[in-house]
């Protein structure tokens, strides 16, 4: 703190406390689903709304499966995605088709409302190309496990739009951890200085595997890292749609109007593990945090919003859980039914046009695979 | 036809291709109104304008995402990384990223991205900015690799890496730049990828080399000339896929090698040639292939550059040993 001894020149510590006054949480549900800020509410029609708890119940159940497929080793690499339903799916929710997505490696559920088949997450889970074969008319890319490097790639997407004259925006999001990147910085930073329409979410779940979010930055809030960019940044309660699909509809206007790019910080919780491979959450988090955080559950509170306005029912629920377990189970099956990969298919997708040791090399294996 | 150097050449090439593919960017720090930092993109900003060659922010690993991005919405990316030593702040971007584009989405995407960078020693510049780490993507599945030693070579050659569909590490040696001039088609023209060039020929042994090294290869093989030696010299051009034909046709003939590079023993990609011609051709070997490399230290502070880096000199001793074996 600043010394009382001797009055400062420079208050360089009221200057850090007063722009971390400017980063308050955005809120417009609360825990019991009580509208506390209407003026925040965004303007969704009563389907609307329905739809954005449909997909949020769907993906709830998707994740509930995975986990179980993953166990049965019918599933490989996957990221649980429980308690960010609203950052995820309600961030995405406010983005159009036109829209370009940069996933992480845990944001699956975005890019499958984009467009890509179930079947296709589901083969990008085991490890197969043609999980990665994104369908023409879908603008996303396959998830992204470098950490920040979608950040940067965003910078350029948005770019692209802007310099073609689009009217879209290119949407990314990483985790708390994933701040601390280099490429999670120069992004932005590139995003701003090109005025590109970049919407850059950053989804604190409160933990980089077993790393708390305190161990990242002395920051106060990951929003405020937009200062270092010259661009808005946003903190926004994570476990709340609305206030979520809010912020970054604003975003989103504020990029195809030419006003740059956002940072928005979604505070949330994954009640899982990291990943399914071998993370144990109760070595570095506590059952009570864990209790804490389910009471803040975006589906409950969503779902007493909604059941006040008379517009949802455990009926209802029951449809859209039992459509997905449905929808899964078919797209296990096709994705079991795709053919297995090749060494060949492999050599094929490398280049437009091979090179000569892949010429030589897809001949070898072409031979070994007619045997 | 006009006498240009390998700079020129450069310029000349990428202002055609900015004139034939308005999807043609070119972007890096100081590239725009600056021309450069070598001039490699004098005048171009000028004459086609902020929108298809413009600044950056300085960070190497930005840039290598502001290409990829770019791709994705339909452009060719011709980006500029100043010095290839900084190469090591945007690895992720070119093999970790861009190398895997069309792979990782089983061809949904592609990344025809062409990234020019200097390097190379002999010019005493500081820390960082000579060293060849051209090895380092040649071991990158994904990446075309291409070093040009002639301004007849380095337009036909970058014109078809900007044409490629796929990326190419366009590596440009900063002594060749200005030091000689060469005819130069003023209209387009190509030389593809993969194909190295017989310079000069001749029956007793092959000099396989590239970038600067194909001079220094060259003045050797004149001088052993003298000494009544027949010498032929291979420019490889592109170091990544390497011409397997052209290489193993002239051991086949000279039944004997040395492989020159200006790298340290352990990097470039001398290592690579040698295995070829021992796969393909050990039965027409009268003599081990041997290299001509640089010491495996550091790349020598300034002063020290004409001890460390080979030259004509360790081209005639390396050659007198394997053919005199």
């Amino acid at each position: 703190m600043a010394s009382k001894a001797k009055a400062a020149q420079v208050d360089a510590v009221k200057t850090l406390e007063s722009i971390e006054e400017k980063f308050e949480m955005v809120q417009v549900l609360n825990e019991k689903g009580e509208v506390i800020n209407d003026k925040m509410m965004p303007d969704l029609s009563d389907e609307q709304l329905v739809e954005l708890m449909s997909r949020m119940v769907y993906t709830r159940i998707l994740d509930q499966r995975s986990i179980s497929l993953n166990r049965q080793g019918r599933l490989g690499f996957y990221a649980p995605t429980a308690g960010q339903e609203a950052s995820a799916i309600a961030s995405h929710f406010a983005l159009e088709k036109e829209d370009f997505i940069l996933p992480g490696y845990r944001d699956v559920p975005q890019i499958i409302w984009h467009g890509l088949p179930l079947y296709k997450a589901f083969l990008f889970s085991r490890g197969h190309f043609a999980g990665n074969q994104i369908p023409e008319d879908v603008n996303v890319i396959p998830p992204q496990i470098i950490i920040g490097a979608q950040y940067v790639q965003t910078a350029g997407v948005a770019l692209g739009l802007k310099k073609r004259g689009k009217k879209a925006v290119a949407a990314t999001y990483t985790g708390d951890g994933g701040s601390s990147q280099g490429d999670f910085y120069e992004g932005i930073n590139f995003a701003g200085a090109f005025g590109a329409p970049a919407v850059f979410i950053v989804q604190n779940n409160q933990f980089a595997i077993s790393t708390p979010r305190e161990k990242q930055t002395a920051a106060a809030t990951i929003a405020q890292k937009a200062v270092a960019a010259g661009i808005p940044g946003v903190l926004v309660d994570g476990m709340d749609p609305l206030a979520v699909y809010a912020v970054v509809r604003e975003a989103r206007e504020r990029a195809i109007n030419g006003e740059g790019p956002s940072l928005i910080e979604t505070l949330c919780y994954r009640y899982g593990p990291h990943t399914m491979a071998g993370d144990d959450p109760t070595r570095y988090r506590t059952s009570d945090t864990d209790n804490e955080w389910e009471k803040k559950d975006p589906i409950v509170r969503f779902r007493i919003y909604l059941e006040g306005k008379g517009l949802w029912s455990e009926e209802k629920e029951n449809e859209v859980i039992e459509k997905a377990k449905e929808e899964i189970k078919e797209a296990i099956k096709k994705a079991d039914d795709t053919p297995k990969q090749k060494v060949t298919d492999l050599i094929s997708n490398m280049f437009e046009e091979l090179p000569y040791n892949l010429q030589e090399q897809y001949e070898i294996y072409k031979e070994k695979e007619s045997k | 036809m006009a006498q240009m150097t390998m700079i020129q050449a450069i310029t000349d090439a990428l202002r055609t291709e900015l004139r034939n593919d308005e999807n043609v960017l070119v972007f890096g720090e100081d590239v725009g109104v600056n021309g450069g930092v070598f001039r490699a993109t004098e005048g171009l900003q000028k004459e086609f304008g902020e929108e298809r060659v413009f600044d950056t922010p300085l960070a190497e690993s930005g840039i290598g995402g502001l290409a990829i991005g770019l791709s994705t919405q339909g452009y060719r990316p011709v980006p500029e990384i100043q010095f290839f030593g900084f190469v090591y702040e945007v690895m992720d971007s070119i093999s970790g990223q861009m190398a895997r584009w069309r792979y990782r989405t089983g061809g949904s995407y592609h990344a025809p991205i062409t990234i020019r960078s200097p390097f190379g020693g002999g010019v005493h510049t500081p820390e960082l900015h000579a060293d060849s780490l051209e090895g380092l993507m040649a071991q990158q599945p994904g990446l075309k690799v291409v070093i040009p030693s002639t301004p007849y070579d380095a337009k036909g050659l970058l014109i078809s890496a900007i044409r490629d569909n796929d990326p190419v590490i366009f590596l440009e040696h900063m002594k060749l730049y200005r030091s000689f001039r060469q005819e130069v088609p003023e209209e387009e023209y190509t030389i593809p990828l993969g194909k190295a060039e017989v310079k000069k020929e001749g029956k007793d042994l092959s000099i396989i080399t590239y970038g600067a090294m194909v001079h220094d290869s060259i003045k050797a093989a004149e001088a052993l000339e003298k000494e009544g030696h027949s010498v032929e010299v291979i420019d490889l051009r592109t170091i990544s896929p390497l011409d397997i034909e052209t290489i193993i046709k002239s051991v086949e003939k000279t039944n004997r090698a040395i492989v020159v590079q200006e790298a340290q023993k352990q990097a470039g990609i001398a290592a690579n040639v040698v295995a070829e011609i021992n796969d393909r051709a050990i039965l027409s070997l009268d003599a081990p292939v041997l290299r001509v490399t640089a010491p495996d230290t550091v790349y020598p502070f300034s002063q020290a550059e004409p001890v460390w880096l080979p030259n004509h000199k360790d081209i005639i001793e390396t050659a007198k040993k394997v053919l005199e074996f």
